[in-house]
């Protein structure tokens, strides 16, 4: 059973997934991600990735895949054509920069997704990259949210601009669905709806 | 006050709804428990040493006399027959069942009531100050704006899960009460120079275990943009705040690590999107939300009541209790009154079932049927005619509700420390019931005057203990607890955080400790000054000297 809901003119159900998710290789290096320190890695240069990693990273030479954005940006001549062809989505860490990204790839639609990994549940940057990508950027296509996605995040990451959710592997994403439709009425403006609920509604005295 | 429309209770049904299925999960074993954390916390329910604690959300401080009855019936119900009244102007529960807590909200949804956002790294219940709509020196009521960011807030989809904690304070006073300069981001009206409401911008303060007054990001901003200009400040946080450590992950720490200047760069680089995009606060909704804040129908009332001013001469104990505890108003002939939480052998802030009927009786008969917290864990009536002040206060104090003390030493700001919180180093409970007998004697009390003293029971600082004029902290020595006592600190305007005087004391020797601090202050202090004008005067060395005197001579 596949745990990938997707949004479709929104409405949600559960799909195959036909992309594959291509991962850096694990080093030893101490990974800094969770150290949310974007703003000191960018005083001092410091990489997250390593060039071996991304060196050694697998790039299956057909079908469609999703490409880490370090790997994306260093070996982008490899997969220029593929682009070309829509075969490949790129995905970020959640302390990643979107800037790196919209550097190397000024027309974003020209990818048919994007995704962002959440590593831990409670990383809520994934909200704001999500909102980043739909209103600054204008990106049209699938956005995905993947990693630790429970059904608990599912509403928060729809109104963020999130279209697919590939819920953690453990929990039943049939379940989860129900979760995306937990509040009728929100407040605030937002990606899905950015008018706030005083411009949607004549709320009387 | 504000009154909900369909799609507020919706909202809150929804939340029971969500949160009922939660628990659910949670209790079936299909939510770990880390799973279920951030979840619980975002509806304020820790678990703590005694048991689960439930932290039911007052919005800026404002309760009608029908709300506080159900908290009396809910913490009968579900909890002890008591409640706690917090420095954020929320009440805690102290003693629910996890089981129950669905339960609770149902319960308090029915009377425009819930829990959301109380705790967890999310944005918090917004404050500001209890007088707030009936102070003299207001220049703008700002309930109307707090209660828009109050609903701009609630689930917010982008700041569901920040770093860490975010706070929001708004004033709309002169001397500021609200404690702008200790909150994440604090909101303090005005009116400019072309008598528009405008908006001066806080950012960056916080108590804790890294106390930090915030500083001015932007001086002037229309009301319209409270909304984006809050997104962009908090969207910066948001992508760039420390989650690599729970202890550097609030917005000061990025504001310190940034600088004010580099940080608000950032912030405007980010408003420029936002500004005017559909959060764009609109003039009819601002006036419709206002319409709920509308003055309450006063009476034509005299300045001044012959009744009034004769139980004022002839009955020294209500003369006290007016002196302290009765506050002046905008409107001629009214006051705004504290109920004490603070009688002398009790925990600040603690109320019973009892007392919550009472006060909603009290509310209902003298003060139009409202009342307001306060972030000192006190009560108050806003609207109460001078003609109708003695029977309050006969009625008040017949229930243990008119302490004359508010604003004086024994009006202590208190956490509840290592009594009910897994978090603290030492107990600060009995600490200040300690120092309330030692200073019973009211002569004594209104004599020493003016007084702030504000006990944590650790660094967290939930009591306040910074920014009092005496403040006191649990410490932990080798596994025995101990009290760091600090002086100086102020809340306002002219807001300071206080400086430790030396090395911790035991429990025993607080009151003597304090005793020894007000000893200094009345041997040193000029005709009406205020302890705290004496040590910013002075210094720390006097009192220190006197403080640590003895235990010198001991040695
Ligand atoms: C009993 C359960 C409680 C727990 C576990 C708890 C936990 C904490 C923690 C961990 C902090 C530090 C946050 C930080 O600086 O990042 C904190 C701060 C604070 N808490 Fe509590 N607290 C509790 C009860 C209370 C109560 C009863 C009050 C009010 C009487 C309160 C009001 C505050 C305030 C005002 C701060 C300082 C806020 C700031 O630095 O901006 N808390 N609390
Ligand atoms: S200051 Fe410490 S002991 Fe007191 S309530 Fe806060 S966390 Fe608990």
């Amino acid at each position: 059973m596949s745990n990938l809901i997707k949004l479709n003119n929104g409405v949600a159900s559960l799909v195959e997934d036909d992309w594959t998710l291509v991962q850096l290789p694990a080093t030893q290096i101490e990974e800094r991600k969770q150290a949310g320190k974007v703003v000191l890695f960018k005083l001092t240069g410091e990489a997250t990735v390593t060039d071996a990693q991304i060196a050694d990273t697998v790039i299956p030479a057909t079908g469609k895949i999703i490409l880490p954005l370090s790997v994306f940006i260093a070996r982008n001549s490899e997969v220029k054509a593929r682009i070309a062809q829509g075969e490949i989505g790129v995905w970020l860490a959640t302390h990643e920069l979107l800037e790196n990204l919209t550097q190397q790839q000024a027309d974003l639609n020209a990818l048919p997704i994007i995704a962002i990994f959440v590593e831990r549940f409670a990383d809520g940057r994934i909200f704001s990259l999500g909102n980043l990508l739909r209103t600054r950027f204008g990106f049209k296509n699938e956005l995905r949210a993947f990693g630790d996605v429970l059904r608990d995040q599912l509403f928060f990451l729809k109104r963020s601009g999130f279209t697919s959710y590939l819920v953690r592997a453990d929990r039943s994403a049939q379940e989860a669905i129900a979760s995306l439709t937990d509040f009728t009425k929100p407040y605030q403006g937002a990606v899905d709806e950015p008018r706030p609920v005083f411009k949607r509604y004549n709320r009387g005295a | 006050m504000y009154k909900y429309d369909e799609i507020d209770q919706q909202i809150v049904d929804e939340r029971v709804a969500q949160y009922r299925d939660q628990t659910r999960r949670y209790l079936a074993g299909e939510l770990s428990e880390d799973e279920f954390r951030p979840l619980r916390l975002q509806n304020g329910l820790y678990i703590q040493r005694q048991a689960p604690m439930l932290r039911i959300a007052v919005p800026y401080g404002m309760l009608s006399s029908a709300q506080l009855r159900k908290l009396g019936d809910i913490s009968k119900k579900y909890d002890k027959g008591y409640g706690h009244f917090s420095t954020r102007q929320n009440l805690q529960l102290n003693w629910p069942k996890l089981e129950d807590v669905p339960e609770i909200l149902a319960d308090l949804a029915t009377v425009e009531m819930h829990a959301i956002q109380t705790s967890g790294n999310c944005i918090r219940n917004i404050t500001t100050d209890q007088f707030v709509g009936v102070a003299p020196d207001e220049v703008i009521d700002p309930r109307a704006i707090a209660e828009i960011m109050r609903q701009w807030s609630t689930f917010h989809p982008e700041f569901a899960l920040l770093p860490r904690k975010f706070k929001i304070a708004v004033s709309g006073t002169k001397n500021d009460r609200a404690l702008v300069q200790a909150h994440d981001i604090g909101l303090e009206f005005y009116r400019d120079s072309n008598n528009q409401v405008a908006l001066k911008v806080w950012v960056g303060g916080g108590l804790g275990r890294t106390p930090i007054l915030g500083a001015v990001i932007r001086e002037h901003l229309e009301w319209q943009h409270a909304l984006t200009y809050c997104e962009a400040i908090i969207r910066v946080y948001n992508l760039h705040g420390r989650r690599d450590n729970i202890y550097k992950a609030r917005i000061k720490i990025l504001v310190k690590a940034l600088g004010i200047d580099e940080f608000r760069k950032q912030v405007d680089a980010e408003w420029a999107h936002l500004k005017d995009t559909d959060n764009t606060i609109t003039e009819a909704e601002l006036a419709r939300v206002a319409q709920h804040f509308d003055a309450m129908p006063y009476e034509n009332v005299p300045a001044h009541d012959a009744g009034f001013d004769a139980a004022v001469a002839s009955n020294p104990a209500f003369a006290a209790w007016v002196k302290r505890c009765v506050h002046p108003h905008k409107q001629t002939g009214y006051r705004a009154v504290t109920l004490s939480l603070k009688p002398h052998g009790q925990a600040p802030g603690d109320i019973s079932s009892e007392q919550m009927w009472t006060v909603a009786d009290l509310a209902d008969e003298y003060s139009f049927g409202e009342l307001r917290s306060s972030h000192e864990q006190n009560l108050i009536l806003a609207d109460v005619k001078l003609s109708d002040l003695f029977a309050l206060w006969e009625k008040a104090r017949a229930n243990g509700l008119a302490s004359p003390n508010i604003g004086l030493l024994t009006d202590i700001i208190c956490c509840p420390g290592g009594d009910f919180c897994s978090l603290a180093n030492a107990k600060s409970i009995p600490i200040a019931k300690a120092i309330q007998m030692q200073f019973d004697n009211l002569d004594y009390l209104h004599d020493i005057g003016e007084m702030e003293l504000n006990i944590s029971g650790c660094m967290n600082a939930c009591g306040h203990h910074h920014v009092g004029h005496i403040g006191i902290l649990g410490v932990d020595k080798d596994g025995s607890e101990w009290y760091q006592v600090s002086i100086g600190g102020k809340q306002g305007n002219d807001a300071s955080l206080g400086t430790v005087i030396g090395p911790s004391f035991s429990a025993d020797e607080m009151p003597g400790v304090v005793q020894k601090l007000i000893e200094v202050y009345i041997k040193e202090r000029t005709p009406e000054e205020r302890f705290i004008d004496t040590v910013r005067r002075l210094g720390v060395a006097p009192f220190k000297a006197h403080v640590y005197a003895k235990n010198e001579v001991a040695a």
